[in-house]
Order: structure tokens, then C-alpha cells, then sequence
């Protein structure tokens, strides 16, 4: 197939999409950025990007895996894996029923397999809507086994990432998913596979710090939030103003921390290019 | 008041005592635990983080690599150390000697005692995200023996990048946690002044930790703690050091990669 075909695969593949978009509830929503009111049919057809100010908003894991991937190609995995909440922490079971009810979703990652212009991929999508994307034992049991299940079939992987960070409601528990999902990735790496790490808004603290920072190709979304300590954090620890556009994917860049600031509109494109590159 | 000393301190108390400026830091235990002790500097990219001690030293006679937090034992230290919060200098300049450790088949040994990494615009800058990240998977592939031992305050992600260890330790009034009980209660009830009723659901003293699986062994504070020290270091460094190197490393990854939340007190 040639790099260039891809986008009649993408037409296709739209067809699914809108499909899927109507299913999605109708109304307004508020841009965080220029707070101006954008209809969520339009919002739909931009890719949830500010037809004002193009600010990225927060993509759902099958909105974007339907973009991403060629059309029916997805199959998820281990959409059964939930936390156990080991430390019985306060409030955190209602919390969770919430957030799953709200989303449809066990826990904020989502992983499966899928095709893009063909080539068979492990991908991963860590949802900023549930409970900020947070990483606990189950976003971390399903990174590590979608990273084994990679590895043992010699797939490429490619994870989104949107993350406050480890999630506090499990305590250390979250803390070793850190260790955890970087060893696997470690290993992943080491015998050869091919590791994209893909930052949107916002990637910070343990997610940051940890599998997210260890792609063998770092991209990320225009403008996405992405740091180890927020923005407030560091302003109440040095009690300064921080500089405009610190921390932010174009800073990043200039600092040498990823590969490639990439829009949403050549996601696909960007993905299905790389993935061809590695099978060469 | 006797009664009351003889009661177990509660999760705060111990995070007090943890942090307490009098308690021992990595100098003492260096000067008590090894012999031959020389410190090397920098991280061959930047500059040199005092927050991070690292160098080569003789245990029992044998050359091993020692890694750890330094907060400084007084004020001008303190700021030099910035207060034990490490910048990716000094988590670099580790994972330089750890690498360095590998090649010439040295064990590694980490002290912990951070309120976590340095949250600055400077660090940032510099990648602390990636510091702490490449950190840990240089850890998680060590052919060498790797023994952790969180000594005071192990607080986050600045914590556990030199924690990836075959066996973690405590000591008894050692906390080990997600982020500081100020931090916590800030993130979740967003009121930092929460912090004691914080460390009581975060589970954070060794002996909690012990409870669920999630470190090793704890060792007492009291007159033997030095030689309770040194026996744990010797013990697990020969058990450790029969293994071969795949060994070490597959078993290594597996004590993260079982960490699931199944375990239950």
C-alpha cells in the first residue's frame, strides 16, 4: 500500500465515525480556552478541536481509536480489568462507580488491537475523563498487558496518554504502577519493539514520569499540558509567575523533550508513516 | 505520659519523626554502613545535584555502588541539598553510576529520603519527567544485585526513581507514599492543612507497607538499628548475588509486575 493511500482508507473510515459521533449527546459546550459556545455536531466534525481558537478538546478512546484505525479493525482487550480498591479508601467505590457508569468504562485505559493502512498495531488510550486519567493498579495492570501481548507478538505499540498523574485514592499501589508499566515498556523496548508514547492534554506527573516519558518516538497534541509538577504547584513553590507557554507541548519541543508536535488531522496519517518506516 | 510514649506512634506522628532534622541522613550512614567511601560528581550533561550522593565503597570488603537523597544537616547544607528534592541532574548523575556499577558487576545499594523531586521551572526545563522515567527502567534491567532502603521521607515519583530494587527495606518510622500528606490532602480536598487525617488513609508507614506486600522488611530504630542494617545488607546481598544475572532482572520485573492491588491486610 502506498503511504498516500491512506486517506481513502481514512474516508472509509469516517463513515464509522459519524456513525458513531451521533450516538454522542447534542447541545453546546464551552471552549476552556476562548469560552466561546460550539455545537457538539460541530465539534464532532472538527475532531473536537475549537472552530474559534483550535484549542484540542479531550477525545473519548473510541472516538480516537475510530480515527486512528482502519474501519472495524479494533478489537479491545482486558475491558474487564478494574481496581480492587486495595486501600478501602474513603468515598473512592462510589467514585468509581461514577466515573464507569459515566463513561461505560472499568477504568481509564482503554487497550486493544487494531489495523492502520493494514498494519496491525497494539494501541492504548488513557481517558482524561475518567477521573482525570489518572493511573491506578488497573490503568497499570492493562498498560503492562497490552506491553506484554505487544511483545509477545511482535507488534508495534502506540499509547495515548492524558493523565493527572498516579491516582491518589490507592496510594503506594499507584506509586509502583510507575515502576511497573516503565519496566514493562523497558523490556518491550530492549527486545526490539517499536514504542510511540502519544501526549495529549493533559500528560503530568506519575503518567508523565514514568511509561509516557520512554517512547523510542515521542509525539504530541499542539498545545497539550505536559509536565511532571503542574503549573500551581511550581507557582506555590517558587512564588513566581511562570513564563507564557511553559510546559506546554511547543516548550517541550524546544527543549528537546519530544519528537514531533503533531495536529490532530495527521494523526493518522503520522501513525500509519512510522509504522511503515519499521516495517521496512 | 509513660503510657502514652509506650503506644505505637499514629501515621502522622511517624511522618513527623521521619522528617525530624536531628534524624540520621545519608552521611551518617554511609560513614556507619561502608568503609572507603569515594564520591563521584556529576551527571556529564549539566551540572552536579548535591540532592543525590553517589560513589563506590567497600561493604564487608566487597566494592559496592551507594545511591541516595541528601537533605543536608543544616541550613547552608539544606540549601545546597535544596532539601533533598532532586532535579534530573542528580537522578541522571544515578543512573550514570548505576550503569557504571553494572559494567565493572558492583551491587547497587539506594538510600531514600526525599519530600520528592524538585518541582521548579528549571527542572522542569530540563526534562524531570524523562529523569525519573529513564531512572526506573535503567533499574527495572540492572544485571547487578539492587537493594532499596527508604530511610526517612520517601515521597513520590522522586522517591521510587531509585527504588526499583530486588528487596525494599524500611526503617520503623520511615514513611513511604504517593506524594507528601500536604500535597495529597491539597490534590484531594484541596486543603493542605488535612494532612494528618491524610496519612491515615494513605497507608503510608512501613509497617502498613509490610501488610500489603508492597515492601520487604522493616528494620527497628532502636540501639541495633545500624547492625540490623548491616546484617540485612549482608544477608540479602549473598542470597542476591548467587542469582544469575537473567534471573536477577526477570525476577526483578516481576516483583513490580505483580503488584495488582490484590493483595488485602
Amino acid at each position: 500500500m502506498n503511504i498516500t493511500d491512506v486517506f481513502t482508507e481514512k474516508r472509509k473510515n469516517l463513515t464509522s465515525l459519524l456513525k458513531l459521533r451521533r450516538t454522542f449527546e447534542g447541545g453546546q459546550r464551552e471552549c476552556p480556552k476562548c469560552h466561546e459556545m460550539a455545537e457538539t455536531a460541530r465539534l464532532t466534525e472538527t475532531n473536537w478541536i475549537c472552530p474559534k481558537c483550535h484549542y484540542y478538546f479531550p477525545m473519548a478512546p473510541k472516538e480516537r481509536i475510530a480515527l486512528l484505525c482502519d474501519e472495524n479493525s479494533f478489537r479491545e482487550l482486558y475491558s474487564s480489568v478494574h481496581s480492587r480498591d486495595p486501600l478501602q479508601f474513603p468515598d473512592y467505590g462510589k467514585k468509581l462507580a461514577e466515573n464507569r457508569k459515566r463513561t461505560g468504562q472499568q477504568d481509564a485505559f482503554v487497550a486493544g488491537v487494531g489495523r492502520v493502512g493494514h498494519i496491525r498495531f497494539a494501541v492504548g488510550v488513557l481517558d482524561g475523563r475518567f477521573m482525570m486519567g489518572s493511573m491506578g493498579t488497573a490503568a497499570g495492570e492493562k498498560i503492562v498487558r497490552l506491553t506484554e501481548y505487544a511483545a509477545k507478538r511482535k507488534l508495534p505499540l502506540v499509547i495515548f496518554s492524558a493523565s493527572g498523574g498516579a491516582r491518589m485514592q490507592e496510594g503506594l499501589f499507584s506509586l509502583m504502577q510507575m515502576a511497573k508499566t516503565s519496566a514493562a515498556i523497558e523490556k518491550f523496548k530492549s527486545s526490539g519493539g517499536l514504542f510511540i508514547s502519544y501526549l495529549t492534554n493533559p500528560t503530568t506527573g506519575g503518567v508523565s514520569a514514568s511509561y509516557a516519558s520512554l517512547g523510542d518516538i515521542i509525539l504530541a497534541e499542539p498545545d497539550a499540558l505536559i509536565c511532571f509538577a503542574g503549573p500551581r504547584v511550581i507557582e506555590q513553590t517558587i512564588g513566581q509567575t511562570l513564563p507564557e507557554g511553559f510546559q506546554h507541548a511547543e516548550f517541550l519541543l524546544e527543549h528537546g523533550m519530544i519528537d514531533r508536535i503533531v495536529e490532530r488531522s495527521r494523526m493518522r496519517q503520522t501513525i500509519y508513516k512510522l509504522l511503515k518506516l519499521h516495517q521496512m | 505520659m509513660s503510657e502514652a510514649l509506650a503506644k505505637e506512634p499514629t501515621a502522622y506522628e511517624r511522618v513527623q519523626l521521619a522528617r525530624k532534622s536531628g534524624r540520621p541522613g545519608i552521611t551518617e550512614f554511609i560513614h556507619r554502613l561502608f568503609d572507603d567511601f569515594i564520591e563521584m560528581h556529576g551527571d556529564r550533561l549539566y551540572r552536579d545535584d548535591p540532592s543525590i550522593v553517589g560513589g563506590i565503597a567497600l561493604f564487608h570488603n566487597r566494592p559496592v555502588t551507594v545511591i541516595g537523597h541528601r537533605k543536608g544537616k543544616n541550613t547552608a547544607e539544606n540549601i545546597r541539598c535544596n532539601f533533598g528534592m532532586t532535579s534530573p541532574e542528580g537522578y541522571r548523575k544515578g543512573r550514570r553510576l548505576m550503569e557504571q556499577a553494572e559494567k565493572f558487576k558492583r551491587p547497587v545499594i539506594t538510600l531514600i529520603d526525599t519530600p520528592g523531586a524538585y518541582p521548579g521551572i528549571e527542572a522542569e526545563s530540563n526534562g524531570q519527567s524523562n529523569a525519573i522515567a529513564e531512572s526506573m527502567a535503567c533499574m527495572s534491567r540492572l544485571r547487578v544485585p539492587v537493594i532499596a532502603i527508604v530511610t526517612g521521607e520517601g515521597s513520590s515519583g522522586g522517591a521510587l526513581a531509585i527504588a526499583v530494587a530486588d528487596t525494599v527495606w524500611m526503617l520503623e518510622n520511615a514513611v513511604y507514599s504517593i506524594l507528601s500528606p500536604e500535597g495529597f490532602a491539597s490534590i484531594l480536598w484541596k486543603d493542605a492543612k488535612r494532612a494528618p487525617e491524610a496519612c491515615d488513609c494513605m497507608k503510608l508507614t512501613a509497617q502498613d507497607l509490610k501488610g500489603y506486600g508492597l515492601i520487604d522488611g522493616i528494620i527497628e530504630e532502636g540501639e541495633l538499628m545500624y547492625s540490623d542494617m548491616d546484617l540485612m545488607l549482608a544477608t540479602e546481598l549473598e542470597r542476591l548475588s548467587k542469582k544469575r544475572p537473567q534471573v536477577l532482572v526477570a525476577e526483578r520485573y516481576q516483583h513490580f509486575r505483580k503488584i495488582d492491588g490484590l493483595y488485602q491486610q
